[in-house]
């Protein structure tokens, strides 16, 4: 099928990132994570973090905000199951926060260990009052996140951008 | 069952003589007596207290210490908090922040809970942990004289974070209890940085 030009959405990203003065990442990789990943590693004004377990990044982020640089996280649907009790902190705190989640899951899944946590993914992010946003194409990744970078930094929301796994594609076995 | 109160250190009295002296340093505290020692020496602009979030009170420190590398960053939290980040400790130690430095208030017990033992008070060796994984500086305090160097030795610059378990009598001191308005907090917090509210 011919398709119109989809942005290169890791690139883009970058740029957005930059835009909105986020000067730290951390992550938990993930394959839909790398080129964004490798792109803030090469950045020489991002510091980039690499975390044992998704809710560190959650931690990490608030400190980053008391001190007044401004962090995101990246991590997998998997991810977001760990963080939960961590999330009472940006909340309750009223910090900015902007979670990156790539969809395990979901679709063409061919590892059912992924379902259970992929498919709970949205209810538990919203169950401890995080604002969760979808995209499922390359141009609504760029824009959705854009506008979150405002939501979080500027308007004090903790935001959840689900990156679907339609967009990331089906893993190679 | 509580164990023989075997360590002679006192938690309020270990605290105030960490902060007797704090100059420009920032303070984290982690939830439950932590906060409170560190609250019954004196609110500050400059403290950061959690009353929840377990696990997180050095994280936090490192996203200060990231953000803040011209200030000192001190995390005090208690043995059951730092436990429940070991990875936490891993990824510090690879960060390697030089203005980070983590005192974990040890009582070998969850205090806040009714006195269970901790895993430190199964043996498990905080301050080895910390050295395998790399930590500038790692130590156990056990007495008013190792506390007192411990103290001198932190005037120094360090070339990586840098933790401390101070061994502490298994006792509760009443409770000393800050805002738990996280974001007065917060916002108190950033404006002593010269930052806005949000």
């Amino acid at each position: 099928m011919e398709r119109t030009a989809e942005p290169d959405w890791p690139a883009e990203l970058h740029g957005v990132f930059r835009r909105a003065r986020v000067a730290h990442v951390s992550y938990v990789p993930d394959a839909g994570h790398t080129a964004l990943i490798d792109r803030c590693i090469a950045d020489a004004d991002m510091l980039t973090t690499v975390l044992t377990t998704e809710e560190e990044g959650i931690a990490i982020a608030a400190g980053a905000w008391l001190g007044g640089t401004r962090s995101a996280i990246l991590m997998q649907s998997s991810g977001v199951g760990n963080c939960i009790n961590m999330l009472s902190l940006p909340v309750i705190a009223r910090v900015p926060l902007l979670m990156l989640v790539t969809m395990r899951g979901e679709w063409a899944e061919f590892n059912p260990w992924q379902n259970p946590m992929g498919q709970a993914t949205e209810a538990s992010l919203r169950a401890i009052g995080v604002t969760v946003l979808r995209a499922d194409t390359a141009r609504d990744v760029v824009e959705t996140v854009d506008q979150a970078t405002t939501m979080a930094y500027d308007g004090d929301q903790q935001i959840a951008v689900l990156i679907g796994q339609r967009l990331l594609g089906k893993k190679q076995w | 069952m509580t164990q023989p109160l075997t360590h002679v250190l006192d938690r309020r009295d270990a605290v105030a003589c960490l902060l007797a002296d704090r100059g420009d340093t920032l303070v984290v505290t982690g939830l439950g007596s932590p906060t409170y020692d560190v609250h019954a020496h004196g609110d500050h602009d400059a403290n950061y207290y959690l009353w929840g979030a377990m696990g997180g009170a050095a994280l936090v420190g490192l996203g200060l210490a990231c953000a803040r590398p011209e200030r000192r960053v001190l995390v005090i939290t208690g043995d059951g908090e730092q436990l429940m980040a070991l990875g936490g400790l891993a990824t510090i130690a690879a960060a390697r922040p030089t203005n980070l430095d983590i005192v974990v208030l040890d009582n070998e017990h969850y205090g806040e809970t009714g006195m269970q033992t901790s895993h430190t008070g199964l043996g498990i060796d905080l301050a080895a942990v910390a050295a395998a994984m790399g930590f500038a500086d790692s130590r156990t305090v056990t007495t008013d004289d190792e506390l007192a160097q411990l103290i001198a030795d932190r005037t120094a610059p360090s070339t990586g974070p840098r933790l401390a378990v101070l061994k502490i009598r298994a006792e509760n001191r009443p409770r000393s209890m800050p805002s738990r308005d996280a974001v007065f907090i917060k916002n108190r917090f950033r404006a002593h940085l010269g930052l806005t509210p949000g």
